[in-house]
């Protein structure tokens, strides 16, 4: 069984091609790329950018625990509408996956339910409660692509310290979720002129550029590789732009929301623009566009963040934190990025695709002749308006809905299988 | 004949201060009198019938005794049956939401709900979904619009009573707001209807309980007392919340009394005729000195009386308004 994608615009940003070219796929893997294909099936992909399969590198899929808020059936179906054939899930469930069997069991349910690529991330320390460390040696051997306490930082600089030493030694990344906890206490969105005029609790820039600082130099130290997740100020850019240029072994990402919204977005306090680390200011706004311009920041990862209505309908004080992105990222990129000539379209896809894998040195985001057939298919110039009721995801907590976009998926090929194809209007 | 505009009201609830304009705020303000006159009837029948067969429920998240008392006479005042509902934690606790809760209380048929809670933005998002008209009695660290319109009310008599001139109003008026800002839903609502009227405010308070780029507002900020007050019509004091200390705000209650406290001694940087007031209650001798807090420059009194008679005057506009409705 062979599929030929023709007529498309190829982007494959790790062997730097952008030319129109067909792709030629048999079985799982890619067999040719070049013009005039023909196959058993067609997928015409005329007016569209034919790329790797996106690459996201931390979502949350909330299984086991939290079911009701999406699953990794739910979350995979969502990340091939959104385009992607690859995610590394973070392992803030319950219970976490701190341990070789909560492992497998990710992996055991992705072989049965998920339509996409799941690469489990795991904790760094039991629990997460920043004490002890997990067994890292056979989390790496039983598939774990990474370590990280994600959704809190480790507190103790000592096991800090010792972490990014340990998972050095295995060749695990630590992924770090930067946010000093006492100077964060009770706050709910960022601090500054809006939270002073809502009588909402702030979360001060400072308390993530802290611990941005702090890691990196605990990374300097220990020669380990570390991997800072949703990067949204200035402040912390220039620091991590400075540790790049002294040979710090660091890489990051930032989010779709955290250059598309500031916080003028929570004056209505509506919940679904409440998440951690907080929306922050026009100046933070543009500083990230221009390190995902500069390559100061490495890739676009969403921190997709499933809750239900029911969580978020209520006040914003107790609301749970955290939006779903994978079915806006790469409109929002297209959009906001790309239509204004912050970065060119070949730099999109690399922030989406190759960039990402090689953070954590995925097997994805390339497109070569042997290699796996991943591959998605967007129309860059299609307008649509964001519907959280057109969502794959179980939950559809989106600050974007009616938001009107430019991008759209028409079709996610994962392992030489159509897992997505957007259907044709009448 | 009269060629005069008349504001009308056209609002369904009243929310927070930082959205009405200034015409709006004037219209509460020229309606209260005459509720303050129901209120001193020779009769001594402290009652109208503007509300009768309506039901007004006062919902509090929080403890309250005088607002919540204000609102339940101002209710009773206009003939309104009047239903209390206090809850010491929120909804989600009995497993139902905030917006679970108000439908509820709508399915029994509700006119005006007045909601104080814990948190910012309750009485917001309730409004944009629920019939009943809303009336915000504090919500978080946000707004306490009532409030601020009963000082405003208060402020305005006295100017009107001193320059003997009843179309007098708030231009020009320096009012320094002493204490604790950054949890201060009354300082935020003063801050908008003060400004709106022509006043001139300053904050000063330890820089600790001064929230970021508060001067953004429109607003002099200041940590020196003595600068603060020095050239004040209005020295209005909040209340400083005693566990603020525990939490390293302030490091003790007799060092804020040192540096903070209104008293015969620190009054004396204040201009002679600088009117006393406070939203209550007064922690005696702490922020303010009980001399000052019972002598002739306090108006803390009428401030209460106003209390009831806006809070008339706001359910009159919200219900009886034909756009409002």
């Amino acid at each position: 069984m062979t599929l030929a994608i023709k007529n498309g615009h190829l982007i494959d940003p790790a062997s730097g091609i952008s030319e129109p070219m067909d792709v030629l796929v048999e079985g799982p893997t890619v067999k040719q790329i070049g013009k005039d294909q023909s196959a058993d099936e067609l997928l015409d992909a005329a007016g569209c950018v034919v790329c790797p399969g996106l690459v996201d590198i931390h979502v949350h899929f909330r299984e086991p625990g939290y079911e009701f808020k999406e699953t990794i059936k739910t979350g995979s179906r969502a990340a091939a509408h959104g385009g992607f054939t690859s995610v590394v899930t973070m392992p803030n469930t319950n219970p976490p996956i701190d341990n070789a069997g909560m492992v497998e069991f990710t992996l055991r349910r992705a072989r049965e339910v998920a339509c996409i690529k799941i690469h489990p991330a795991a904790c760094a320390t039991k629990g997460r409660e920043g004490r002890q460390m997990t067994e890292m040696a056979e989390l790496k051997a039983v598939g774990a692509v990474a370590v990280t306490d994600d959704g809190a930082d480790i507190e103790s600089s000592w096991v800090m310290r010792r972490v990014l030493e340990y998972a050095n030694m295995c060749r695990l990344t630590y992924l770090a979720h930067c946010e000093d906890a006492s100077l964060a206490d009770g706050g709910v969105m960022n601090e500054g002129f809006n939270s002073t005029k809502l009588g909402l609790p702030g979360l001060p820039k400072a308390m993530e550029e802290i611990m941005i600082d702090r890691n990196i130099r605990l990374a300097a130290l220990t020669g380990a590789k570390i991997h800072i997740q949703h990067v949204t100020t200035a402040g912390g850019i220039e620091i991590i732009r400075r540790a790049k240029n002294s040979g710090v072994r660091v890489t990051c990402e930032t989010a779709p929301h955290y250059w598309t919204l500031t916080d003028d977005a929570v004056t209505d306090f509506g919940t679904n623009a409440k998440m951690n680390p907080p929306l922050r200011e026009l100046e933070d706004v543009e500083a990230v566009k221009n390190a995902l311009a500069d390559g100061t920041i490495d890739c676009v990862a969403t921190d997709h963040a499933p809750h239900t209505f029911t969580e978020k309908d209520v006040e914003f004080q107790i609301a749970p934190f955290g939006v779903v992105g994978l079915e806006t990222a790469l409109a929002l990129t297209i959009t906001e990025l790309v239509e204004p000539e912050v970065i060119s379209i070949e730099r999109a896809v690399e922030l989406l695709t190759s960039a990402p894998a090689k953070v954590l040195g995925l097997p994805a985001g390339a497109l070569e002749e042997g290699g796996p057939a991943d591959i998605t298919v967007f129309d860059p110039k299609a307008e649509w308006v964001v519907d959280p009721e057109d969502f794959e995801s179980l939950s559809g907590n989106t600050p974007f809905a009616g938001r009107t976009v430019r991008g759209r998926v028409q079709a996610t090929v994962c392992d030489g299988r159509i897992v997505y194809q957007r259907k044709r209007q009448p | 004949m009269a060629d005069a505009v008349q504001t009308t009201w056209t609002r369904k609830d009243l929310i927070d201060i930082e959205g009405l304009s200034r015409e709006e705020i004037e219209l509460i303000l020229d309606t209260a009198p005459q509720f303050v006159a129901i209120s001193e009837r020779d009769s001594g029948i402290k009652k109208v019938p503007l509300l009768q067969g309506r039901l007004v429920v006062n919902w509090f998240y929080e403890p309250s005794t005088r607002t919540r008392m204000s609102f339940e006479l101002a209710a009773k005042r206009l003939s309104a049956d009047t239903l209390s509902i206090s809850a010491s934690t929120s909804s989600l606790v009995k497993g139902e939401t905030l917006h679970d809760t108000l439908a509820n209380i709508e399915a029994m048929h509700s006119d005006v709900v007045v909601i104080r809670h814990q948190y910012a933005g309750a009485p917001h998002i309730l409004a944009q979904r629920h019939q009943s008209h809303i009336i915000n009695a504090g919500d978080g660290c946000h707004e306490h619009p009532t409030q601020a319109l009963l000082d405003a009310l208060t402020m305005r008599d006295h100017v009107r009573g001193v320059r003997q001139d009843p179309e007098a109003g708030l231009d020009g008026l320096r009012v320094a707001i002493i204490g604790d800002i950054s949890y201060s839903r009354v300082a935020r609502s003063n801050i908008w209807c003060l400004n709106k009227l022509g006043a001139q405010v300053v904050l000063c308070g330890p820089s600790t309980l001064m929230p970021p780029e508060v001067d953004r507002l429109g607003v002099e900020v200041t940590t020196d007392l003595r600068e603060a007050i020095c050239d004040a019509n209005v020295i209005y004091v909040l209340r400083i919340q005693l566990e603020r200390q525990k939490t390293s705000l302030f490091p003790s209650i007799r060092e804020y009394i040192r540096v903070f406290r209104i008293d015969r001694e620190s009054i004396k940087a204040a201009p002679q005729d600088a009117l006393i007031m406070h939203p209550g209650p007064i922690n005696r001798d702490i922020e303010l000195s009980a001399a000052l807090a019972d002598g002739p420059r306090s108006v803390i009194l009428e401030q209460v009386t106003n209390g009831v008679a806006v809070r008339m005057a706001i359910m009159h506009l919200l219900v009886n308004s034909p756009a409002g409705a």
